[in-house]
């Protein structure tokens, strides 16, 4: 937008100049340097009031869900909100106390309030989050509450179960008693606390969160390289073809684009199964025999493939854009000085693409570790990365504050990157299209 | 990228090597369409190539999913195809719902993200806007954050909007947004953003400052120099940010999922139901009217984009 | 600013203006969607001109739960599996359905008796009995048909790829029933690490055999396409297949996991009457009965099983093509809510463990 008021405009010269001390002045008299910060105040402000409405727009629609989403991967009070009296005991004796007469008094009228209440089951589910196969204690055990509890209550609690009187349930309901706990970071890194409190790695049959994200990582990384083969020849290409050529093929590049995503992972299917089309084609050319058909598809190679032709796009755009505007006379020049094509290519031309391959990388090593629909469709025993993890807590074992945690974990790795990103390259460089 | 005629006989080898790869290439792109294409007219519910597809013969293809796509939902599918028929197709039929709430949906968020995006572009395009690199990083953060992630965080949001403000003491009541349109319009408008951000920004790099002075300096004001000057150089910029916006709305089913109420079912909203639950290759009639719908829209930028070239006097090299 | 004000009014207007007399059921979509509708829906709306709408989710349990937890209930009654309308209801998301205000089956007998054992818990009122079960393609074994579960994984005899839902529940019971433990023991033995331990070991013996599908569509494509010859399925989607579409594919009843779906009604749901009156015209021996006409899934009434006839074709016997079917039900699993909802989690992670370890 124009700007009235930019600092060049405001210095008029000849109805100002000089006073007396010598120091700089407008025409109405004002000393310059007051002018000129005042004016790029202005300036300032009024680039700032451009931003500020997308700037609100986000922070409320965006950043305050996604940091409320957050909390809850540190807050759970399933056990504090519905166990008060027991909270409050465990809040008043120190860590290895064993539980006293007080102890299973407040555990009894909490277990026929809660059962009251209906929220046993909540009680049971956070309990079950640390020590698997407790819930069920929790909601027989307020079944029979209900019924009524007579003193001395230790021997009727106990009665009902004799897993009651388990030193780490009662570690367990000791961490639980406040409503902010760190223990669903540390089982998303497959850590878990023993009897005492102390944090352990987590048994070896239970390690699977660690992993996953390295095979995330890996699997990222990976695409991110296969898009940039595949990716770079096409953007070069559509760089150096005359505009009305270019713009055509890259409706080939636009068309998978703008084609459903489930569609697309379903057409691979099609495509890539043993009894499917390429298999069938290469059968049919005697490339390899009907017994050897190739398994292309519910293993890495088929989320490689997927992935790849959908993250596509995002790293031709982004090249395209930056080689359009690399000057041909650069390369032209290497050449005339006895360079081969190839070191004109190395040394001139590829390092000028650079920014473009960041921000393509860039977008697809992101996108790539948020994807789960597709991996989890054709990648078979191999297709569960991180994403699938938080979804499956998100949808099925409907552990959030587990989803949380691990959403939490991976944000901050890709916000790492981001910043790496930002120092190497410049994010003001990215750019689609 | 023609061949110079000093090209030595490997240069001409490798320059023939190189199309024939960009050809592969090309073909990987669309291969999945041109398979999408013919399973649409399966007379089969699979997604597969049934033997007599592949000789050819007329029965193994049928318009069958294309017939569905009017049918399904319907109260009354089997009356006489008159006008009322039409009518119950318009009323009921699921994929014409779906339809008409991804169109609905994808404008109103497309015009928010493209106006609040475009905006923002400016501001943040000013050499003297201050904070840039967070802010900018804050715009682009809807593209980089999983998408599971947000749309649980925005479907508790929207649930109640009015809950943050009890944190500072305050006790409003108001409707919620989950279940309405203006809260999958706020959401996807959300994720569309960063797209018109990134788009704007690039165009606006290679903008010339002085070209907005100049106008200043003879008189317009900024409202005038905004419109007459550079809205017309950005523009290409804005309807590439635009389209990206778009798309992102129309191909989005996960914050669907989680935000949208029964009303507000858009396409990819339907196609996750018959993916997820039954088989059928409704699914790839509506693909394939996608990717016609995709193309004509494609033609249609590309033949305004050559026009206005000519209109502006620039020939392309 | 005016126009916007209009323009948000207009979009509120959208999304606010709402019958008067309608109820909202969340269903599975698809067409078990399609026989609700048939079946429950239509007797219901002509009875008491109240409009129905169909909302479908992957699972409906999901929105449920997300409603509930963000106290923003839109749906009125939910069609859930058992054992997460059993988990909800202690969790106090649920309101409790008294049996006694059901009404009684055709056949005159109260409801609490009329309804098989384990679909009726606190706060559910169960609908239909489905059954997790082997299909196969006929073609691919001219020879001997497999019959039972240990012909399953006996890829030397029967070769060919096998597919499996990658989820523990409905993998590790078909292994340990395969490794000769018997239906009734198949819960004592997962409880215990050692049975986890022998269900995984015999998952190793075809590990490298199996094809896993995540969505309950994608066994039938995987078998259509000739990818596994032998595949766990949801028996009315295979019921599909054989009588619909006319596949040669067949049955595998052995060992079949039978679960219970039932419908429940959210605490503050928005038409709560109406949901009430819905569950009680849906469950009714009528419905039951009618839905079995669209899909193959068994009725939860015991009333309702003899007025179960023909397919909509108009010449399929539906009787061996139930699960309920009492030759089906000699070597069946029964579904335990209180298992699952103590050791989903936990054994989650180790098949999740196990499957990444190649």
């Amino acid at each position: 937008m124009a700007n009235a008021l930019d600092p060049h405009a405001a210095v008029v010269t000849e109805a100002g100049g000089l006073d007396q001390r010598g120091t700089l002045k407008t025409a109405d008299g004002q000393p310059l340097s007051r002018a000129l910060a005042r004016s790029s105040r202005k300036a300032r402000r009024r680039a700032f009031m451009l931003v500020l409405p997308l700037l609100l727009f986000i922070l409320i629609t965006f950043v305050l869900p996604i940091g409320q989403m957050l909390q809850r991967s540190v807050k759970n009070d399933g056990f504090s909100a519905n166990m008060p009296q027991l909270s409050a005991w465990f809040a008043e004796h120190p860590r290895g106390t064993d539980p006293n007469d007080a102890a299973w008094a407040a555990l009894a009228a909490d277990l026929t309030a809660s059962a009251e209440a209906r929220t046993i089951g909540v009680v049971g589910t956070r309990i079950n989050y640390d020590m698997p196969g407790t819930r069920s204690l929790f909601t027989s055990a307020g079944r029979q509450a209900r019924r009524g509890v007579e003193p001395p209550y230790r021997d009727a609690i106990l009665e009902m179960d004799q897993k009651w009187g388990d030193p780490k349930l009662w570690s367990v309901m000791r961490e639980a008693s406040s409503p902010y706990t760190s223990n669903f970071y540390l089982a998303a890194v497959d850590r878990t606390r023993d009897d005492s409190g102390n944090i352990v790695q987590a048994p070896e049959q239970q390690r699977v969160y660690l992993m996953l994200f390295l095979r995330t990582l890996w699997l990222s990384l990976v695409i991110t390289f296969t898009t940039f083969l595949l990716g770079f020849p096409i953007a070069h290409l559509l760089a150096t073809l005359p505009t009305r050529k270019s713009n055509l093929l890259m409706i080939l590049v636009l068309l998978p684009f703008w084609t459903s995503l489930l569609v697309r992972t379903t057409a691979w299917m099609v495509l890539l199964q043993q009894q499917g089309v390429v298999n069938d084609i290469l059968v049919w050319l005697g490339v390899i025999g009907n017994s050897g058909r190739l398994q292309m598809i519910f293993n890495q190679t088929g989320t490689i493939i997927a992935m790849t032709h959908i993250l596509l796009p995002f790293m031709i755009l982004p090249l395209y854009s930056v080689m359009r505007t690399i000057n041909p006379s650069y390369v032209r020049a290497a050449r005339s000085l006895g360079a081969t094509s190839w070191t004109a290519f190395r040394r001139i031309y590829f390092p000028q693409t650079l920014p473009g391959l960041g921000a393509g990388a860039l977008l697809v090593f992101i996108l790539a570790v948020g994807y789960y629909i597709t991996p989890a469709l054709v990648g078979g025993s191999s297709g569960q990365l991180i994403s699938n993890m938080i979804a499956m807590h998100m949808t099925q074992t409907l552990n959030w504050s587990m989803a949380a945690a691990l959403a939490a974990i991976l944000l901050g790795g890709v916000l790492i990157l981001y910043w790496v990103y930002d120092r190497l390259v410049g994010i003001d460089n990215l750019k689609l299209g | 990228m023609a061949l110079p005629t000093y090209a030595s006989p490997l240069e001409k080898t490798w320059y023939y090597a190189r199309l024939a790869i960009c050809a592969a290439i090309f073909f990987f792109l669309i291969a999945p369409i041109v398979v999408v294409i013919p399973l649409s007219f399966n007379a089969e519910p699979y997604f597969t190539f049934t033997d007599k597809m592949l000789s050819f013969d007329p029965s193994g293809y049928s318009m069958r999913w294309y017939d569905s796509l009017l049918t399904f939902g319907m109260t009354n599918p089997d009356a006489p195809r008159g006008l009322s028929w039409w009518a119950d197709v318009w009323q009921n039929a699921k994929w014409v719902q779906a339809a008409k709430s991804s169109a609905i949906i994808g404008f109103f968020s497309t015009i928010l993200a493209t106006v609040l995006g475009t905006l923002a572009a400016l501001g943040l395009s000013r050499p003297e806007m201050p904070f840039r690199r967070i802010i900018m990083a804050m715009l682009i953060s809807p593209m980089i954050v999983p998408i599971i992630i947000t749309a649980t965080g925005m479907f508790f949001f929207y649930s109640n909007p009015c809950e943050p403000l009890t944190w500072i003491g305050l006790n409003p009541q108001c409707g919620r947004l989950a279940g309405t349109y203006l809260g999958v319009i706020l959401a996807h408008a959300t994720l569309g953003i960063p797209f018109v951000i990134i788009t704007v920004t690039a165009t606006l790099i290679g903008f010339d400052q002085s070209l907005s002075r100049a106008a200043a300096s003879l008189g317009a004001n900024p409202r005038t120099t905004f419109f007459r000057i550079i809205m017309p150089l950005i523009l290409p910029g804005v309807i590439s940010g635009a389209l990206f916006a778009f798309v992102t709305s129309f191909d989005e089913v996960v914050a669907v999922l989680f935000i949208a109420g029964p009303d507000q079912q858009t396409i990819p909203r339907q196609m996750w139901n018959g993916i997820r639950e039954q088989i059928s290759p409704a699914i790839l009639a509506v693909a394939t009217l996608l990717v016609i719908f995709s193309i004509a829209l494609l033609a249609a930028v590309e033949m305004l984009r050559r026009r206005s070239e000519k209109l502006r006097g620039v020939t392309p090299h | 600013m005016k126009k916007t004000l209009i323009l948000t009014s207009a979009l509120c207007g959208l999304a606010f203006g709402a019958h008067a007399q309608e109820v909202n059921v969340v269903s599975w979509g698809g067409a078990y969607e399609k026989s609700q509708v048939e079946a429950y829906n239509k007797p219901f709306s002509e009875q008491t001109g109240t409009k129905v709408n169909m909302i479908a989710a992957d699972d409906p349990a999901t929105p449920l739960k997300a409603q509930f937890e963000a106290k923003n209930v839109t749906g009125d009654v939910f069609d859930v599996a058992m054992a997460d309308a059993i988990r909800m209801c202690d969790e106090g998301a649920l309101v409790e359905i008294d049996p006694a205000a059901l009404p009684a089956g055709a056949d005159g007998v109260a409801a609490a008796e009329d309804f098989v054992p384990g679909s009726l818990s606190d706060c559910a009122v169960g609908n239909i009995v489905w059954g997790t079960v082997i299909g196969y393609d006929k073609t691919k074994f001219p020879d001997a048909a497999p019959t039972t579960v240990a012909d399953f994984f006996d890829t030397a005899k029967f070769p060919g790829k096998r597919g499996l839902p990658k989820s523990p529940k409905r993998t590790l019971y078909l292994a340990l029933i395969a490794d000769g433990v018997a239906a009734d023991e198949v819960y004592d033995m997962l409880g215990t690490p050692e049975g986890v331990d022998r269900a995984f070991k015999k998952l190793d013996t075809i590990k490298k055999d199996v094809v896993w599908w995540e969505a309950g569509a994608q066994p039938m494509q995987l078998l259509a396409d000739g990818e596994v010859s032998m595949t766990t399925v949801y028996n009315g989607r295979l019921f599909d297949a054989i009588v619909a579409e006319g596949k040669p594919f067949d049955t595998i009843w052995d060992g079949q996991y039978l679960e219970i779906n039932a419908f429940v009604i959210p605490k503050d749901a928005p038409h709560p009457e109406a949901a009430m009156e819905y569950v009680k015209v849906a469950t009714g021996t009528q419905p039951l009965a009618d839905q079995a006409k669209w899909i193959s899934y068994g009725p939860a009434r015991k009333s309702s099983a003899p007025q179960v006839g023909m397919y909509n074709d108009g010449k399929t016997e539906m009787g061996p093509f139930m699960p309920t079917n009492p030759d089906h039900l000699k070597t069946a699993v029964y579904d335990d809510p209180e298992f699952w909802a103590d050791h989903s989690a936990e054994l989650a992670e180790q098949f999740n463990s196990w499957l990444a370890a190649s």
